[in-house]
């Protein structure tokens, strides 16, 4: 999507993933060669559960202009609960972000497992497309950070 | 060429069917009531499109036999389904004479008096559950 | 502050045909710690590693970034090479810029930008690392082999030879699996039961191996090396140490309804029952639906006419528990139900007949003591029909995508042994492939074709009609000769795909090891860790992993038991380090943290602190670090942010997140 008619729009966007499913599936779909845009990158943690709420509002202030994260479906996770306790958490976090102007598009937890590399590239490449239709995130950047 | 590749990719978004899954295992012919009325057997439909030779298939008698019943659709195991082609391919010739459907008068002249008509088959089709 | 090396591998073209590795070294050097950048054709080679090792000495390196293939790949060769030229292990970093960039990306600046991006996280985070000691756990000595098939069966043996104790954990009420239903296998024909009962009687004589059958896994915690398993023994209402199995009471029992598990259902078994005559251990089990005592107190026949006196209606489900080192899985298959599969007919004709029924009705130990009848009236069958492939190789959503590999082989093994009995059987097989890779497979399916005349017609059935006079009339295809064939035929035998047993996925879930979307158990690594879960301890052995035949099996069994005896030969494991830690100074005592703890690990001591002078006594959180498994669940929780994660702090992350952000 072109800003200011020239520049095609380049999204930031950070992507957590645990270390048993959802990065193993990064790697999957990366030995697959399924393409999904160059603006995602990731950080790899240990569960869906480390990924403090914290982190995902730093994203934002550095000017990231979505968030996404991956854990293991429910019921699989490495460490028995920790994506549930990840998904409450995100979905008070993501209420009340929306609540101060970051669309909910701009955030999103997916569940991918380590043998859906099909599912991640499919995500992010539906995750990239939303945040380049909502276009540069400008809530709660810190403006002293944009170079 | 072009043509020819043009047709073959219409017949596709017709059917919305995808003509690479299909692995070649015959249940569509082995399960078709009108093969042996067919120059062209319902498990060729697929390499027809493959082949973008969609003119033959336009030609054939196939695309007037076939019943339209969907047997081929429902048990085809790969999702392939030869018989949305082959509805694809009559929607082509019927689209080339510049109107969206067959007029009643056009009906009789293709039919086979022997075989039960498309329509009828297809309210069975529609209506059976 | 840090002194950081970078190092870019090419991994071949892998990496270097889309990320301009040398534009990576130039701009990484820029970044802050960096004092060393160079890159390499193959990192991970021995050359490359003397690199590595080469640079620490040289620049004085404290921490180290290798920018390569996933770190599921190689983190642990780097972290080796590290500490063999004398840094900590924990101080090695990987950015992942093959599987999510090079291979990914196809535009070369895109994908060197990506890269740059990655590595520079990565250098942001080393930054950060503390050097860290992994802690030491014990092993517990024994091993748990879930499922008793040959499977199991093998597995256990291979490990009670090392000299290590096994328990088997089988569900049924005997140990045996799928192959003992078996009649023959291919491609030797040799009798299923010939091979495989020996082997049952070694397992259950073996000092080294415990059986406990018609029992299943209830609870699993812990992790490698120090598992508690609680396992179900489900009531018998026989006592096992007074049985002699002497069978008087299944031959007097007068309840004889219920359905043959052994015989897939085909013929009637008494209440009380041992699945089959070579059943191990020879003790029965009441089936409790079936029992006249059970369901209306009366009766007691089996009770009166054991001389044993075995009999105990009042016995209960017994739950033991139990611990282990390291645990096998090995639940084995069941083929799928047809009831979606309407056009072959199966439930509507009684000679419409599963691979699997066949092989009973052939086994002498059958419903019909092994001659080829029809189960509609008893008449031989003068024309046979196999359809391949019935719910394999689908993508839609009836079957299953995979191919169920063993159905070629058993087919033309079946085909054989009809002509072979009944030469005027005519026999034809509808196939789409004939797929016989294996050692003398080929031979064999073309010894079905040439030496006994087995018709062969590449094309699937696509109905099968029962007729009013109980013919099935078959309509397929020969696609060689392009004919459409109707054909009358008095039995038709499908080969039914198979599907992992349906309890593995609650298995799965229990022992937290990755399944896939056709529930077979996911493997560390598809080639190079075929055997083991990644989940550390817990391995796989036969179909729960994948479709695969007897040799295959047992060879399979095999490996996993020496990758068990491998983990059993070890005193001690050392574990990870990066556990949580908790910040006296912070922490304010309130037991968020250990709520959310699945392991256990947090307790609350009383300890002396000295906050900025002021000494006193407050109630703090304590890590366990043997039990945590460094999951971070608490980091989150705390309120206070006293709970810290190592290798993966709340420092750190957030190095992460600026860095890819900037």
């Amino acid at each position: 999507m072109p800003i200011n008619g020239n520049e095609e729009f380049r999204p930031k966007i950070v992507a957590f993933c645990c270390n048993w499913c959802s990065y193993a599936g990064a790697d999957l779909a990366g030995s697959s060669r399924l393409a999904y845009p160059a603006d995602v990158k990731i950080i790899r943690v240990p569960c869906s559960c480390r990924v403090n709420p914290m982190f995902i509002l730093r994203a934002f202030e550095k000017g990231a202009d979505g968030v996404i994260m991956c854990g293991c479906h429910p019921g699989d996770c490495h460490y028995s609960t920790g994506n549930y306790y990840a998904r409450r958490r995100m979905t008070l976090l993501f209420s009340m972000l929306d609540y101060i102007g970051v669309e909910q598009g701009r955030t999103r937890v997916e569940w991918v497992s380590a043998a859906e590399g099909v599912k991640f590239s499919a995500t992010m490449n539906e995750f990239v497309e939303k945040i380049r239709s909502l276009g540069k995130n400008v809530r709660l950047e810190d403006l002293r950070c944009r170079n | 060429m072009e043509t020819s590749f043009k047709s073959a990719e219409l017949i596709r978004e017709i059917s919305g069917v995808n003509p690479y899954k299909c692995m070649k295992c015959g249940k569509c012919s082995a399960s078709c009531p009108s093969y042996n009325e067919m120059d062209i057997k319902p498990h060729q439909f697929v390499s027809y499109v493959l082949n973008e030779d969609i003119e033959s298939l336009v030609n054939s008698k196939s695309l007037w036999k076939c019943l339209s019943c969907f047997a081929c659709v429902e048990r085809c195991p790969r999702d392939v389904k030869p018989g949305k082609l082959i509805d694809a391919a009559r929607q082509v010739v019927v689209r080339q004479k510049d109107q969206d459907y067959l007029s009643p008068n056009e009906i009789p002249e293709l039919l086979d008096p022997d075989m039960p008509q498309q329509l009828l088959v297809s309210a069975f089709r529609k209506y059976r559950r | 502050m840090q002194r950081i090396g970078v190092f870019v591998c090419h991994c071949g073209s892998n990496i270097a045909a889309t990320v301009d590795v040398n534009k990576v070294v130039e701009v990484i050097k820029a970044e802050p710690g960096v004092v060393h950048a160079e890159d390499y054709q193959y990192m991970c080679s021995e050359a490359g590693q003397e690199k590595i090792a080469g640079a620490i000495k040289e620049h004085g390196l404290t921490g180290i970034v290798v920018c390569s293939c996933s770190p599921r790949m190689h983190e642990g060769t780097f972290r080796k090479c590290a500490e063999k030229a004398g840094i900590n292990p924990y101080m090695v970093e990987i950015a992942n810029i093959r599987e999510q960039c090079s291979w990914i990306h196809k535009d070369i600046e895109e994908a060197t930008k990506k890269a740059v991006i990655l590595a520079r996280a990565a250098v942001a985070k080393v930054n950060l690392n503390t050097p860290l000691k992994p802690g030491e756990s014990r092993v517990t000595k024994r091993a748990l082999v879930i499922g008793g098939g040959i499977a199991g069966i093998q597995t256990a043996l291979d490990i009670a030879d090392a000299g290590y104790e096994v328990d088997i954990v089988e569900k049924t009420p005997s140990i045996g699996g799928r192959m003992s239903q078996l009649d023959k296998t291919f491609p030797t024909l040799d009798c299923s039961a010939c091979i495989l009962t020996p082997k049952m009687v070694d397992a259950s004589a073996h000092e080294k191996i415990n059986i406990y059958t018609y029992s299943e896994v209830e609870k699993v915690s812990g992790f490698v090396g120090d598992f508690t398993v609680d396992i179900r023994k489900k009531a018998r209402y026989v006592d096992m140490t007074k049985c002699t199995g002497c069978g008087v009471c299944q031959e007097k029992c007068p309840s004889k309804k219920g359905l043959s598990e052994f015989n897939r259902g085909l013929n009637k078994r008494s209440a009380i029952y041992t699945p089959f005559a070579q059943a191990i251990p020879n003790v029965p089990v009441i089936d409790t639906d079936q029992c006249i005592k059970m369901k209306t107190g009366k009766c007691g026949l089996c009770e009166k006419v054991c001389q044993a006196g075995a009999i105990d209606y009042t016995q209960k489900d017994e739950i033991i528990s139990e611990k282990y080192g390291a645990i096998v899985v090995a639940t084995g298959f069941d083929i799928i139900k047809l009831d979606q599969y309407d056009e072959y007919a199966y439930s509507q004709s009684k000679d419409v007949i599963t691979s699997l029924e066949l092989e009973r009705i052939m086994n002498a130990a059958g419903p019909t003591k092994g001659h080829l009848e029809r189960l509609s009236d008893g008449k031989s069958p003068k024309n046979i029909v196999f359809i391949q492939c019935v719910g394999s190789r689908c993508s839609d959503n009836r079957g299953k995508s995979y191919c169920s590999k063993i159905c070629c082989m058993y087919t033309a093994k079946h085909a054989m042994l009809i002509r072979d009995k009944y030469p005027d059987v005519n026999v034809t097989v509808f196939y789409i492939d004939v797929r016989t890779p294996g050692k003398n497979f080929d031979e064999f399916y073309r010894r079905a074709v040439e030496e006994y005349g087995v018709n062969y017609i590449k094309g699937q059935v696509g109905k099968v009609a029962p007729q009013p006079d109980g013919q099935l009339m078959v309509h397929g295809v020969d696609l060689i000769d392009n004919k459409q064939i109707k054909m009358e035929a008095d039995m038709v035998v499908l080969a039914a795909a198979i599907e992992p047993e349906s309890s593995v996925r609650k298995l799965a879930t229990m022992l937290t090891a990755s399944i896939d979307t056709n529930n077979f158990l996911t493997e560390a690594h598809p080639k190079l860790r075929p055997v083991e879960s990644p989940t550390a301890g817990v391995f796989l052995s036969g179909v729960s992993q994948g479709p695969k035949d007897i040799p295959e099996t047992v060879a399979q069994a095999g490996a996993a038991a020496i990758k068990v005896v491998g983990l059993l030969a070890k005193d001690k494991l050392l574990t990870n380090p990066c556990t949580a830690h908790s910040d006296e100074l912070l922490c304010n005592g309130c037991s968020t943290c250990a709520n959310v703890c699945p392991y256990g690990a947090i307790s609350y001591e009383d300890k002396q602190v000295n906050d900025h002078g002021i000494r006193e006594t407050r109630r703090v959180a304590v890590v366990n670090t043997a039990l945590c498994q460094g999951c971070g669940a608490c980091t989150v929780a705390c309120p206070s942010g006293a709970m810290d994660l190592q290798g993966f702090s709340n420092r750190q992350i957030i190095a992460e997140v600026d860095a890819i952000c900037r």
